[in-house]
């Protein structure tokens, strides 16, 4: 067990590209920090390099205070679970699972004791004999897991361990590995481009877009107050609606209708120099069917009516698409969160459509207009120029942008 | 589902033909090498006189059996090193970059087409020149020269197929290089080591260009040669019951050594290594 600091560092490749720009990242011992960002925004780079199986070209890894830059992986006393599993295909489980033990010199009763006291955690005792190839997805993935916890090492590394598996399995999985890390205590830094799996694992949660940090925080932290345009867009599914805004003596012109500026956001824009043009991001559960919402509470909200496009109801609650008419929120942030999330191209996709998270005891209809109540307390509020996060003062956990 | 069964059986008569074609002079060898010498001319496929005499002629020739000896050693030797350094170039071919790549995966090809029947005055002048003429290192040396490009083409496109991430899992699990290549790779690439190693042990078994040029006694004159060398029972006589008898003989190994390991060399070795 160990804490993990990234210092400073920098990949970049001979042909110059910059995979990684300047990541600095204090990984407490224990800790399960989770590296998240959609494909290609160094999240994996970033792992492989604690791994040990890509250089650094700048900064300084340290694992338990040591400086591990120049070692090899195999000096590094860090286990991997790879998105492909990458089981021995011609050992069995046992030996999967004790070749780390095996390479370390261990002696083969303590080999086998270990290797069963890992197949007891994960329920793979009546397995041990098999040959991968026989094995279904998720004991597979289990057997993965097992190889990187016999040897007990200082850090967990898991690169998308989950992706390969079907939805449900993937639920399952989530818990156990949760339940595993708390079990174990050991430092565990996890990749993924699924925001739910970052959600629910992470201590912490690092996001990242273009090899750079967007911002480092709690679950909570990231959901509430998201450091920028990104973040806000990656963190939560739905994901928050965003709505082109002008700011006018003290009011937001929106597609929405006039909002009033609460005060603290007044406080916020004016120590911001914010622009006059502005994007406004709501979350789903931030509005309300109005005809719920108690007079006292409608005070600090602005009702609008819209015409209902779309109706899921799921039992708890209803998540209700409206149409938007004018504008749209533009900005690079978005465009890239809406190619990685691959709605640019379905038709007709998320543009105009405003998600809405409404009690289920609302009586909207699909194809009527409903009059809903929006939360302006909760909105957030962004400079469409660089992203930042104007309601969010403390702008110091925000790199680039 | 009418075509279906037609197509099958244009197949299964294609299948036939070739065998036939492949198989009858390789019977016919093993008709003249139970024939007497009477009756070896007289064109039947069965032969009408049964006799082993050919098979207890050519083995009563010390020439022969000590043929045979230096034709098992030379090709087991060779088969061996050119598999070994075959693996090492190819798996440093398929993952590495290195630089000189392009020109080490050029020479071999080059070598690989190479007319050898250019190289043999040469290599006769300068094994003699060495001291390697009519010895087994003598002829060892070109069959693995010869066999290597072979080798490393067919190795390397089997270390392409294995997974990356199965090397870099054994990394992570503390394997050094070379251990996570002796106990990962090359474990999985055992399909194509054995292939690799029956072509060229046939390619050093067959061999009789070199065998002929850079032997001259029964030091190191592998049993293609020995054949070459067989005379009648009289100046008049053609030995062919002998050379048939031998021939039978030469191709018993191969055949053995194909049935041992024909059943390592299947495709999907690999398969559960990684979710496909």
């Amino acid at each position: 067990m160990a804490d993990i600091v990234l210092d400073h560092i920098v990949k970049r490749y001979p042909d110059g590209t910059v995979a990684a720009d300047d990541l600095s990242i204090e990984i407490a011992d224990g800790e399960f920090v989770i590296l998240v960002g959609p494909s290609g925004c160094g999240k994996s780079t970033a792992l492989n390099m604690i791994a040990g199986l890509e250089d650094i070209t700048e900064g300084e890894l340290r694992i338990g205070g040591e400086r591990v830059n120049e070692k090899a992986p195999k000096d590094r006393d860090i286990a991997m679970v790879f998105q492909s599993y990458a089981l021995y295909p011609h050992m069995t489980v046992r030996e999967n699972m004790g070749f780390p033990l095996k390479l370390a010199k261990v002696d083969k009763e303590e080999i086998n004791r270990k290797v069963e006291d890992a197949a007891k955690i994960l329920d793979l005792t009546t397995h041990l004999d098999r040959k991968p190839a026989t094995m279904s997805g998720g004991q597979r993935q289990r057997v993965a897991m097992g190889r990187a916890i016999v040897r007990s090492p200082k850090a967990f590394l898991m690169d998308e361990p989950l992706s390969n598996l079907d939805a449900k399995l993937r639920v399952q999985m989530r818990t156990m590995v949760s339940k595993l890390q708390q079990r174990l205590e050991t430092t565990t830094v996890y990749v993924t481009h699924d925001q739910t799996e970052a959600m629910t694992l992470g201590d912490r949660i690092v996001v990242m877009r273009g090899g750079m940090i967007q911002q480092i925080g709690s679950p909570e932290t990231l959901y509430d107050t998201p450091a920028n345009l990104f973040v806000a867009g990656f963190i939560g599914s739905p994901a928050m609606n965003f709505l082109p805004a002008t700011l006018e003596e003290g009011v937001f012109h929106t597609p929405l209708g006039e909002f009033a500026l609460t005060d603290e956001l007044r406080g916020a824009l004016a120590s911001g120099n914010a622009p006059r043009e502005l994007i406004v991001g709501i979350r789903p559960e931030h509005f309300e069917d109005s005809a719920l919402v108690e007079d006292h509470q409608k005070a600090h909200g602005s009702v609008f009516t819209a015409q209902v496009e779309v109706l899921e109801s799921m039992g708890s609650d209803k998540y209700v698409y409206f149409s938007v008419e004018g504008e749209q929120a533009v900005s690079d942030e978005l465009a890239e969160l809406a190619a990685d999330a691959g709605t640019s191209d379905v038709p007709g996709g998320d543009s105009g459509t405003l998600v809405t998270r409404l009690s289920s005891a609302s009586t909207a209809r699909e194809g009527r207009p409903s009059e809903v109540w929006v939360d302006t307390s909760k909105i957030q509020v962004f400079d469409p120029s660089n992203g930042r996060n104007l309601t969010v003062r403390d702008a110091a956990t925000v790199a680039g942008g | 589902m009418g075509t279906d069964s037609r197509t099958r059986i244009w197949w299964a008569l294609a299948g036939v033909v070739v065998c036939i074609y492949a198989l009858v002079p390789v019977l016919w060898i093993v008709s003249l090498s139970f024939k007497t010498t009477d009756t070896i001319t007289d064109g039947s496929f069965v032969p009408r006189s049964w006799t082993l005499d050919n098979y207890a002629q050519i083995f009563s020739l010390d020439l022969f059996t000590s043929a045979l000896v230096n034709s098992i050693g030379i090709a087991i030797i060779s088969t061996v090193l050119a598999v070994v350094i075959g693996t090492m170039a190819a798996y440093a071919i398929a993952r590495l970059d290195f630089p000189g790549k392009k020109t080490l995966v050029g020479v071999s090809l080059l070598i690989a087409m190479f007319p050898q029947i250019s190289l043999v005055s040469p290599l006769f002048d300068i094994s003699r020149a060495v001291g390697l003429f009519d010895t087994w290192p003598g002829l060892i040396l070109p069959y693995i020269t010869f066999a290597l490009p072979l080798a490393i083409y067919t190795l390397s496109a089997f270390f392409r197929e294995i997974p990356w991430e199965l090397e870099k899992a054994a990394k992570m699990d503390g394997a050094t290089p070379l251990q996570a290549f002796r106990e990962v790779i090359v474990p999985l690439a055992a399909p194509g080591v054995f292939t690799t190693a029956i072509l060229v042990f046939i390619f050093c078994w067959n061999d009789f260009l070199f065998a002929i040029s850079l032997t001259s006694t029964s030091a190191s004159q592998t049993a293609p040669v020995a054949i070459a060398n067989f005379t009648g029972a009289s100046q008049f006589a053609e030995p062919t019951g002998s050379i048939a008898a031998a021939a039978v003989l030469l191709t018993i190994p191969i055949i053995i050594f194909v049935l041992l390991f024909q059943r390592r060399i299947v495709a999907g070795l690999t398969s559960g290594a990684v979710k496909g």
